[in-house]
């Protein structure tokens, strides 16, 4: 074992293997974070229309969390880089191909969100759901429109109980960003498997890249732990997300 | 390049396709056993009151669910060959093959997963039951594997057949090793005849087949075991 | 499954007795090889015409053929007609720690023996010489390296070219975007679809990519060689007896003058998949390592300084 590999100059690009590592780092949290966002609003809007009364707003958002929750995340990362661009209208697929920013990076960003909305829909749904119908009902009788049911009684129920299956879902996304790596985006995992290749080092990037894997996770779960203990409603915690 | 669908493409290369799929439900199903199997031992060592039982496998377990699943086959496909011939002092008499080294690595991710599936399991049985055998003279072992794990397996059947369809989709991460599952058998031939559209999409839709159908049919056994109480 | 138990029992002989049972006569690769009664080959999936899957999907190539004579004689000296072959597919990442790790027992494909990667592993002699050059659609105009500062250009990760590429980007600091692929095929449906500018590979596998194409003549190799790439079979280091035995056996199809029927094979005359003819006549380099063969390799980054 010889981690002062890492000190070395890296074989191009100016800096130190140490680097590679660094960046890896960044464009994994990059990719889960932006994806993260992407999967929240997408997710919270498609959770709160399959709990709607409406058959019509219902069933479009059953099919699209079954769609995209029973295909591998693998082949729709693959669809999004290879096959979008092929089936849009040309100009629009030369554009994704060639002149678009950092394709991969925005594809996986992308991907992962979309893929992580429908995760994030059912956590949602379940934690409206968990909510009594009385309140519900209470809130109606009391004179408020649906809409204001939601936006004062449900929703902020809802969302303090999933906090703790929503911080399981970031913790995902942050592992599945390394898919990211199959379309081409040099993250963590990826930076570890070409440090290994350029200096044969294998065991030692590989546990490098374990470790910071795991401090991001202890990192995130401790702080919405504290978060979850801020915010907790009395006689809810743990009842969501089963 | 898209000029109109090749759906020739596909019916060509249909027993290569199976061939995959093959790979990818042996895959599955023997990494699920093993995982089942080794994620029963964690969960009865996470809750054993012994220390020395419950760290080391709370310890794994936590490390396990940390790391991506494409860093756990890279740590497994590259590294235990190497660390076998290490461990036998043999130079050349590993070589376990690329279908059991992604055995190994998904049996040992799986296995994390399921024990905490399994550990929810055990504790979702009323404590009293453990009491009760332990009264009627049983020692550990029997009130485990008589009383305690199969009420635990009954309730969890339905939880652990998700996984599973969760693991096939998982599955389709060995093509980052290059070995030929249904996917690795789509991405070649896609790569080698330029026709990514087709084959992609195709994948797509046998994934989300199987998968769709396999979740219908567990979430019709959830209905029938929680009505069956 | 008895392979396994097989392998957990030699596990626990080991454990108990505390050493490896004394070995008879047979070392290393072959002694694995005769015990097993299986040799492993590393395949390429689209290293044409080296190592690539045919349309039934089966490994052929001129690499591929240079092995299965060299199966012909493990089995001649183990004495054992009925060997099984069982093929691996590797890519450019995985070959070496899939050999190292004992997956496969020698890779066929098309990999440049280098010095650095002689620290890992073993070749046996040079069977092709070839060397980095650019493939780029006709369209694009660009004509060498220097016109691709700014560009996209797409490499396969783990190769010498890749190496050589980036080390001439450094070096002339043309401020090119690489963007990483996984094998040649995906490299090449990046120029293809039009997501790079070009692709820097070996020259001989950018004809094989070219003549496989949907539209060859969309496309052509440019640029002087970046690189000097001599290719071997790769076998696992420190293990005399099995690489005397391959040596012998690639040194005699030179001696025989049965390489030139091999090499028009795959070089000369219409191969699979489409039948194309590469009409590429064995160049003066190989001539001479079919005279004077050796296993010496080449700097790991080309022309440049590493």
């Amino acid at each position: 074992m010889d981690f002062s590999v890492f000190l070395q100059p890296a074989f191009s690009g100016g800096g130190t293997y140490l680097d590679w590592v660094l960046s890896g780092t960044k464009w994994t949290l990059l990719v889960s974070i932006l994806a993260w966002i992407i999967a929240f609003i997408v997710g919270s809007v498609l959770g709160v229309l399959r709990t709607t009364p409406l058959a019509v707003l219902r069933a479009p958002a059953t099919v699209y969390v079954e769609v995209f929750r029973n295909v591998p995340l693998l082949v729709q990362m693959f669809i999004w880089y290879f096959v979008l661009p092929e089936i849009v209208p040309l100009g629009m697929g030369d554009w994704m191909k060639t002149r678009m920013p950092m394709p991969e990076f925005w594809n996986a960003v992308l991907c992962l969100g979309f893929y992580t909305a429908s995760r994030v829909a059912e956590q949602v749904r379940s934690g409206i759901q968990s909510i009594p119908i009385g309140q519900t009902y209470a809130g109606l009788a009391m004179g408020l429109t649906r809409g204001q049911v939601y936006r004062h009684v449900l929703l902020p129920m809802g969302y303090r109980i999933v906090i703790p299956p929503l911080t399981s879902e970031f913790l995902t996304i942050f592992k599945n960003s390394s898919v990211a790596l199959t379309i081409g985006v040099l993250e963590l995992t990826a930076q570890a498997r070409q440090i290994s290749e350029y200096t044969f080092r294998t065991f030692e990037a590989f546990t490098v890249a374990t470790v910071i894997y795991v401090l991001i996770t202890l990192v995130v779960t401790v702080g919405m732990r504290t978060l979850e203990n801020k915010v907790r409603v009395p006689g809810y915690i743990g009842s969501a997300g089963k | 390049m898209f000029t109109g669908f090749d759906f020739d493409v596909i019916s060509r290369s249909l027993p290569y396709l199976w061939q995959g799929m093959l790979f990818s439900l042996g895959l599955t199903l023997l990494s699920m056993l093993g995982g089942i199997l080794l994620g029963t031992l964690l969960a009865l060592m996470r809750l054993s009151s012994f220390t020395v039982l419950s760290a080391p496998a709370g310890g794994y377990v936590n490390l396990l669910r940390a790391t991506p699943l494409i860093l756990v086959i890279f740590w497994f496909y590259f590294l235990v060959p190497i660390a076998m011939k290490k461990i036998t002092g043999d130079a050349y008499a590993t070589g376990i093959g690329p279908f059991y080294s992604a055995l190994i690595a998904f049996t040992m991710f799986e296995a994390a997963y399921y024990c905490e599936i399994i550990r929810a399991g055990i504790q979702s049985v009323p404590r009293g039951q453990g009491h009760a055998a332990y009264a009627l003279g049983l020692n550990y072992r029997l009130a485990m594997t008589k009383i305690i794990l199969p009420q635990a397996f009954r309730n969890m059947v339905p939880i652990l057949l998700t996984q599973g369809i969760i693991l096939f989709q998982d599955t389709s991460l060995v093509y980052v090793v290059g070995l030929t599952d249904f996917m690795g058998a789509a991405s070649k031939v896609a790569q080698r005849d330029g026709r990514l559209v087709e084959m992609y999409l195709f994948a797509a839709l046998v994934y989300f087949l199987l998968c769709f159908s396999a979740s219908h049919f567990v979430r019709r056994l959830q209905v029938r075991y929680s009505t069956g109480r | 499954m008895s392979r396994m138990s097989k392998f957990a029992f030699s596990l626990l002989a080991v454990a108990l007795i505390g050493a490896p049972v004394a070995a008879q006569e047979l070392t290393g690769t072959l002694k694995k090889i005769k015990d097993t009664g299986a040799v492993k080959v590393g395949h390429r999936d689209a290293s044409i015409p080296f190592s690539y899957l045919d349309d039934k999907q089966r490994p052929i190539g001129y690499g591929v053929d240079i092995c299965m004579k060299i199966v012909d004689a493990i089995k001649a000296e183990l004495k054992m007609p009925k060997l099984k072959v069982e093929f691996v597919p590797v890519t450019s990442q995985t070959r070496i720690p899939i050999l190292a790790g004992g997956n496969i027992d020698m890779e066929c494909g098309s990999t440049t023996n280098s010095v650095e990667r002689q620290k890992q592993v073993a070749f046996a002699p040079t069977y092709f010489m070839t060397g980095t050059k650019l493939i780029v659609k006709k369209s694009s105009g660009v004509k060498g390296y220097d016109d691709l500062k700014g560009k996209t250009v797409v490499f396969t990760q783990g190769t010498t070219n890749e190496r050589a590429m980036k080390a001439y980007n450094d070096e002339k600091k043309l401020g090119i975007n690489f963007i990483p692929a996984k094998d040649h095929a995906e490299s090449f449906l990046a120029v293809e679809t039009g997501r790079a500018v070009a692709f820097p590979m070996d020259d001989i596998l950018l004809y094989g990519l070219r003549a496989s194409a949907k539209k060859p003549a969309d496309y052509q190799i440019v640029g002087q060689f970046l690189s000097d790439d001599p290719y071997g079979i790769m076998l696992r280091k420190d293990d005399p007896a099995f690489k005397k035995l391959v040596d012998k056996t690639v040194t005699g199809l030179y001696k025989s003058g049965e390489i030139n029927k091999i090499y028009a094979r795959w070089f000369q005359s219409k191969i699979p998949p489409k039948g194309i003819n590469l009409g590429f006549p064995m160049s003066d380099a190989l001539k001479e390592l079919v005279k004077n063969p050796n296993d010496k390799g080449v700097e790991a980054c080309g022309k440049m300084k590493c």
